[in-house]
């Protein structure tokens, strides 16, 4: 097998120009999904015979929570990159994926909350979901807040590396910890033994639309953040001129 | 039958891996026992936090025997924390952490005997105080064994966890906030099945479904955490 793509992606410059041609490909799609999701949802889909309105929330919502944990993941799994193979631009990943991270965990905590108020009657309820959820926010923070600790970039990445890597290992545990903990949240819609408790397909396809359309924004934000990455660590590098003269 | 007792007796000569550690966890222990105030800290904060809730929420002692789980794990938490900022920072300071890792040594193994003095010194002490504490917020006679075992088992873990958490911040100029920012959320398990054993022993019933728990994560931290400790005191000392 030939592995020079992905020793290729090693490179700063080569990066930074992948990023820059692959930015489009995936915020068009995601704005289409995204606005074809929202007329779905909001317009075309049936009110829920229980929720009523209500239960529009969750073409938001979902997809934030779905998000939140993904980007975690691929926060960790991008460090673990760059501590194992010392990949620069895989730290370049990890430090761009954890204020998006952060921004989308408090996204799905206040879409949360506001769909909480009419549903349980109150804004936030210390149910494990909602919990765990908050802990996720609080190991961002503390990822960021270390990173920032540090002067040098190099002990900044490797630090935070660890950090990320350890957090990847103790979230599940931090989860099932707090759902035997106590339980108010509802279930899981889509996965779940014995297929999606969402029948009618006017609410499940906006849902899935959301779903994909904001993974695939994330993925063209991640990469404009990157490309800026890239950028504040080469500042000093002869390429970044020819690259931005064009 | 020749051959084997050279290769034991040329393996004597050099120290193994536990020999090392050993000698690391007394040395630890020796250095704590000449400065005691150190050890007594710890407690004192402890005492101190304890003393804070009955007069914040009220001196019913029916009252105060609801929360007691949760207040006495809350407070044996924050202490055993602060007392984590010292567990590498004086050793990193002189030189001492320098040297264990150039050593040749396995600098895990030797971060295991560290974070195992630091427990002796302040988890230890803290879970063998704590029944005094439960006392005197109404726990029953028959809680204070489950007392203390649950909390010795969990600031171990706490221990080993912070240890990775305070080698992550040796580097860094303002480390304390820092640190609790980065090992509380990873010690939520901790909280959760320590203060849940806490309170079923206090009602008297079986505590040892969340005491086996608690005791899984203290072993999942002695496995990992020292190797992560060891990779994070690398890249502070780079």
């Amino acid at each position: 097998m030939n592995w020079t793509w992905f020793h290729r992606l090693g490179s700063p410059p080569h990066v930074y120009r992948l990023a820059r041609t692959l930015t489009p490909w995936f915020a068009w799609p995601a704005a289409l999904l995204i606005i074809a999701g929202l007329y779905g949802g909001l317009v075309l889909a049936p009110p829920d015979y229980q929720q009523g309105d209500g239960f529009r929330m969750i073409y938001v919502h979902v997809p934030m929570a779905i998000l939140s944990i993904m980007i975690y993941t691929i926060m960790g799994v991008a460090a673990g990159v760059g501590l194992i193979w010392r990949m620069k631009v895989a730290h370049a990943v990890a430090a761009s994926c954890a204020p998006i991270g952060a921004s989308i965990t408090v996204a799905a905590l206040a879409t949360g909350s506001l769909w909480g108020r009419p549903m349980w009657g109150t804004y936030w309820a210390w149910d494990p979901r909602l919990t765990s959820e908050l802990l996720l926010l609080f190991l961002y923070l503390g990822y960021m807040g270390l990173r920032s600790a540090f002067d040098d970039l190099q002990r900044a990445d490797r630090a935070s590396a660890l950090l990320a890597v350890v957090g990847l290992v103790d979230v599940p545990i931090v989860h099932f910890s707090v759902v035997w903990w106590n339980s108010l949240h509802q279930g899981s819609s889509l996965l779940r033994l014995g297929g999606p408790t969402i029948y009618t397909a006017a609410m499940l396809v906006p849902l899935l639309m959301m779903i994909f359309g904001f993974m695939l924004y994330f993925a063209a934000i991640l990469l404009m953040r990157l490309r800026g990455e890239v950028l504040r660590r080469e500042r000093t590098a002869s390429w970044v001129k020819e690259a931005l003269a064009t | 039958m020749n051959t084997t007792t050279a290769v034991l007796s040329s393996r004597a000569d050099i120290p193994s891996a536990l020999d090392v550690a050993g000698l690391a966890l007394m040395r630890d222990l020796r250095l704590a026992f000449r400065k005691r105030d150190e050890i007594a800290q710890p407690l004192a904060f402890f005492a101190v936090v304890m003393t804070l809730f009955p007069l914040a929420i009220t001196p019913e002692l029916s009252r105060l025997r609801e929360i007691a789980p949760g207040v006495l794990w809350v407070a044996a938490l924050l202490a055993a924390l602060l007392a984590l900022e010292h567990l590498f920072r004086d050793d990193a300071r002189d030189g001492t952490l320098e040297q264990y890792a150039l050593s040749g040594r396995s600098l895990t193994w030797l971060l295991y005997a560290k974070t195992a003095a630091h427990w002796i010194l302040t988890g230890l002490p803290l879970a063998l105080v704590a029944p005094f504490a439960g006392m005197a917020l109404g726990a029953p006679a028959h809680a204070l064994g489950g007392i203390v075992i649950t909390l010795a088992i969990g600031t171990f873990a706490l221990s080993l966890i912070g240890a990775i958490s305070a080698a992550l911040t040796l580097g860094t100029r303002r480390g304390g906030m820092l640190l609790s920012l980065l090992t509380l959320p990873l010690a939520v398990p901790i909280l959760i099945f320590g203060a849940q054993a806490t309170d079923l022993a206090m009602r008297a019933r079986s505590f040892a479904a969340p005491l086996e728990l608690l005791a899984a994560f203290a072993v999942l931290g002695v496995t990992l955490a020292p190797l992560a400790a060891a990779a994070a005191v690398r890249i502070s000392l780079e």
